[in-house]
């Protein structure tokens, strides 16, 4: 028998103390997985439907008509010079895919038990799959909304798209970022207290009128316009409609705090999950 | 050879009572509870279960210290009764939680079988199935896709690959999860009892594939079962697990017999039955005594080849039980099902009222010489709920000489295990 450096072993089980071995060497490995995990969320979503895929525009098309009708005809709210629907659309769109991935990504912990009970992969994988499922639907999404701001730019209406358009994508992964950080926080929370999801779930319905979706930020002033711009969203809110729209109040501390906050609570949260899911199947 | 699995001092603790109360109210309570000086109002949790009682205070060791190298190209049996720990080990060697203290060094790509077709989503046909689960167990698309046609060839349900698998039989769905996992190019392969799904003959075919990868493609296999002749036939050597020890580590062969005799309940000729036999079971009933009697109606513990065997079977009834089973299994050395003897022909459940009940059964059909032991079972109908097992009880010996000189063994080994009571006629034609 030949004896076997400490270095030629593989694979090392023990208890781990390290709060930062994220091994996400592990989670690139897995990649097909992951690939894998988005069509199976992407396939079983339209099976057994007759609108199949047409499902992802009936939510943002209906949610819009109703908001018009709503918020600005009914309330007579401002849209910050933005034309109506492309006001709401936008708003509808990135706040239902940080919500989705939110909630989906809060419940991970809890929806996988069985799977995470019986077989290894690099947990990451879970989380980073229900994101990725949700950008996918979010591009769909957004393919809508550019028909729209094609609309607005061919046919008059005035929209003028500015050329800061090319951020658009750093601001869906710092969208991205926050929904992941706090998802997995409130999982890794959730596993033991699951009050914590039940509020999550219901909280969020309230945080989206503390978020600049059907109103914009410039509409406020005072103490109502700093309370909404705590939330971290508002910033980033705001400067996707100005990339997109050339109208949204963009204020570099806001926008700064809506950064940092997010690699804050992505950072938090992946060190948090990472941790509860190791004992995590010994107490489910 | 070289070691490919080394476990050094592995021991895994589980909390009982403090951990997974559930909600922050019930932490709450019990924190509120505790400071005002009061016993803890949660920590009652599982402190009945016999296991608990061994442990000091609310932490069970469900294993401790285990050490033990695989070499490369083993297959290894893990063997033990419920509770011993094989699941544990299993989950620890297959990455899914994380031992209290101890390593576990592993080398080469691993990946561990617990439960057939995880991840299976019942929307997905079968060939996106085949894909997903792959990937579950740690392949690469790229590799799935060169095995796909194997894998679809093995599982045998080709006409149905592209229907999803909600619509599947539940052996079709076996067979392709297993046809998944038999096609994993991992050099060492953890298995837990998948083998107990499916039919016989499929059952043989997933054998024959282990016995294929572990002895002709020199792949490690670590396998568990309670089917003795499973292990008996897959592996060379075996670690029997009792209680989170290690009792032994040893070749296979050598290792069944230490846990048949070591695991069957000691029965004194008063034929009580220890109260710690009980495998598992709600406890509504607990069988107390078994004696094996002979014509004469005297203990006895060897028979004759042609003796009538008698079982008198005790059953202590805590409540009213309607509509229950009971079945007494004959098993062979090696722990299989010979058969099992049921008071109705028809499978008519019965009922007992509380108390102490006393049962005798006749066996008409003669066992051919050889060790057999009996277990007992009790369970609802319904709800095929067990209420009490016990395994194993009772080991009794068929020698080949009778007491009738008119009936003799006249054979050297064994021609099966019982002589059928047939008719058997021959007319000239």
């Amino acid at each position: 028998m030949t004896e076997i450096e400490e270095n030629d072993w593989d694979i090392v089980i023990e208890k781990k103390k390290s709060l930062l071995d994220l091994q996400l060497k592990q989670v690139w490995e897995y990649r097909d997985l992951l690939v894998l995990f988005v069509r199976r969320d992407f396939v079983s979503f339209y099976k057994q439907t007759i609108l199949g895929p047409v499902w992802f525009f009936i939510q943002p098309v209906f949610t819009t008509i109703i908001y018009l009708f709503l918020f600005r005809n009914l309330a007579k709210l401002s849209t910050d010079e933005i034309p109506g629907p492309l006001f709401y659309i936008s708003g509808i769109t990135i706040w239902s895919y940080f919500s989705e991935t939110l909630l989906k990504t809060s419940n991970v912990l809890r929806d996988n038990a069985g799977i995470f009970g019986k077989v290894y992969f690099p947990r990451l994988i879970m989380p980073l799959s229900i994101a990725c499922s949700g950008l996918f639907k979010f591009g769909v999404q957004l393919s809508l909304l550019a028909l729209i701001m094609l609309y607005y730019v061919l046919l008059g209406g005035g929209l003028d798209v500015p050329w800061q358009i090319v951020f658009f994508p750093f601001l869906v992964i710092i969208i991205s970022l926050q929904a992941l950080g706090i998802g997995m926080l409130v999982s890794a929370l959730a596993s033991k207290y699951r009050d914590l999801a039940l509020l999550l779930g219901f909280g969020l319905q309230l945080l989206m009128f503390a978020s600049p979706i059907v109103y914009p930020l410039s509409s406020l002033s005072g103490t109502f316009k700093i309370l909404i711009s705590v939330n971290p969203l508002t910033g980033i809110i705001e400067t996707v409609r100005y990339c997109l729209f050339r109208h949204g109040t963009v204020d570099p501390i806001v926008l700064l705090y809506s950064i940092f906050f997010t690699i804050g609570s992505f950072l938090l949260g992946i060190i948090v999950y990472n941790r509860t899911e190791r004992s995590f199947v010994d107490t489910v | 050879m070289s070691t490919v699995i080394e476990v050094t001092d592995v021991s895994k603790a589980y909390q009982l009572g403090q951990i997974n109360t559930g909600t922050l109210s019930t932490d709450l309570h019990r924190w509120w509870a505790l400071k005002r000086g009061k016993e803890d109002p949660f920590l009652r949790i599982g402190e009945t279960n016999d296991r608990t009682t061994a442990s000091e205070g609310n932490v069970v060791w469900s294993l401790k210290d285990i050490n033990f190298n695989i070499h490369e190209g083993d297959s290894v049996g893990i063997i033990g009764r419920n509770g011993a720990g094989k699941s544990t080990l299993l989950k620890l060697m297959s990455r899914i939680t994380e031992p209290t203290t101890g390593k576990i060094k592993i080398k080469g790509k691993i990946a561990s079988l617990l439960e057939v077709g995880t991840g299976f989503h019942p929307e997905l046909s079968g060939r996106d199935n085949i894909f997903l689960n792959g990937a579950i167990l740690g392949m690469k698309k790229a590799e799935i896709k060169q095995k796909f046609d194997e894998i679809v060839d093995f599982s045998g349900v080709e006409r149905y690959i592209d229907t999803p698998v909600k619509r599947y039989s539940s052996g079709m769905y076996v067979r392709l999860a297993f046809a998944v996992a038999a096609h994993l190019d991992s050099e060492i392969l953890i298995v837990d009892e998948v083998l107990a799904v499916g039919d016989a003959e499929f059952q043989n075919k997933c054998l024959s594939k282990m016995n294929e990868l572990g002895h002709k493609s020199g792949r490690t296999i670590i396998f568990v079962s309670h089917n003795m002749t499973a292990i008996k036939a897959l592996c060379t050597t075996s670690l029997y697990l009792n209680k989170g020890n290690m009792i032994s580590y040893d070749s296979t062969s050598q290792i069944i017999q230490e846990y048949l005799t070591s695991s069957s309940p000691v029965i004194s000729s008063d034929g009580i039955i220890p109260s710690d036999s009980s495998l598992h079971g709600t406890g509504d009933a607990r069988f107390v005594k078994i004696l094996t009697i002979n014509q004469n109606k005297t203990f006895e513990k060897n028979f004759h080849f042609g003796d009538k065997i008698l079982l008198e079977i005790e059953i202590d009834v805590f409540k009213e039980l309607l509509d229950v089973i009971l079945g007494v299994h004959i098993l062979t050395v090696y722990g299989e099902k010979l058969a099992m003897i049921i008071p109705d022909q028809n499978y008519k459940p019965s009922s007992f009222s509380e108390g102490r009940h006393r049962m005798t059964i006749g066996l008409n059909d003669r066992l051919m010489p050889g060790e057999y032991s009996f277990s007992l079972t009790i369970s609802y109908l319904y709800t095929g709920q067990d209420i009490d097992v016990v395994e194993n009880v009772s080991n009794i010996t068929i020698s080949k000489d009778s007491v009738d000189t008119n009936l003799q063994y006249p054979w050297p080994t064994v021609h099966g295990y019982f002589q059928p009571n047939a008719d058997w006629e021959i007319s000239k034609l």
